[in-house]
């Protein structure tokens, strides 16, 4: 799982560029998460579009990613795949994040613009 | 123990399709039984959607069978069939590890999540899902195995 970051105004979008986010995956990511938001803005986003596949240890690794944050950070998740969005439904987690249909969603205009 | 390589073994026969595959217990033998039971699974046109939650279930059922049946020293191998039978997929999962806590699968329990986000929980979902995507779902120890057998049906699970 390889995590790649972008501020975009007062935002830092994190690209999970992985296709499985699952119990091999999960310290890693969890770790890889606090070092790129650690001394980040408040507002982070998750870009899940490329995670096909995620287990129950891949949701507990987003749900730490968020637990580890500064009490002024919000973890934000965008473009979560048919499997996944059902791991989180299945989970109510989906009422525990706020979720867009994609970056692009998630940041509006100035996604365009950045890009 | 352990060490064995992944030995598969996927039949079409008369009365349906069966897949077998026994593997190290260990998560990135995991990942390589998983791609090949899904690849077993495109080649019989069930949707991607019913493949998707296959692979979910069958990975939260292996998962605590690495992490609880063969929790610290103890190490073996995951013996795991599938049958394909009528628009539904009977499973099969047998293990040498330690037995479930008093002899029975845990119930579908999920955490609590309505609460302050530094007191989320970030594990303990794997049965509530297994139990919500699965039916006739039965788990007994025989001998010094476990042996965990649920079906899932494909026409409806999507």
């Amino acid at each position: 799982m390889k995590l790649t970051s972008k501020d975009i105004n007062d935002t830092r979008l994190i690209t999970a560029g992985g296709e499985r986010l699952d119990a091999a995956a999960a310290i890693r990511f969890k770790d890889e998460m606090r070092e790129l938001t650690n001394d980040g803005p408040a507002r982070i986003v998750l870009d899940m579009s490329q995670i096909a596949f995620l287990d129950s240890s891949g949701l507990g690794a987003v749900v730490g990613a968020m637990k580890q944050l500064r009490a002024d950070q919000v973890l934000e998740l965008a473009g979560l795949t048919p499997t996944v969005m059902r791991v989180f439904t299945l989970t109510r987690m989906d009422t525990v994040f706020t979720l867009h249909a994609d970056a692009q969603d998630a940041l509006g205009d100035d996604y365009a613009h950045a890009s | 123990m352990g060490r064995a390589k992944d030995r598969t073994d996927a039949r079409r026969m008369a009365e349906g399709e069966q897949f077998e595959i026994i593997f190290p217990g260990d998560q990135l033998a995991l990942r390589r039984a998983l791609k090949k039971a899904m690849q077993f699974l495109h080649g019989l046109s069930i949707p991607a959607e019913a493949c998707g939650l296959v692979e979910i279930v069958l990975a939260e059922a292996v998962n605590n069978v690495i992490e609880h049946a063969y929790a610290g020293a103890c190490h073996g191998v995951v013996e795991f069939r599938m049958e394909h039978l009528d628009g539904a997929l009977r499973f099969v999962i047998l293990d040498d590890g330690l037995p479930m806590p008093d002899g029975v699968a845990p119930a579908a329990r999920i955490p609590k999540i309505d609460s302050p986000r530094g007191d989320l929980p970030e594990g303990g979902f794997g049965w509530h899902i297994i139990r919500e995507l699965t039916h006739d779902l039965a788990y007994s120890r025989i001998g010094n195995r476990n042996r965990l057998e649920f079906w899932m049906c494909t026409k409806d699970i999507t």
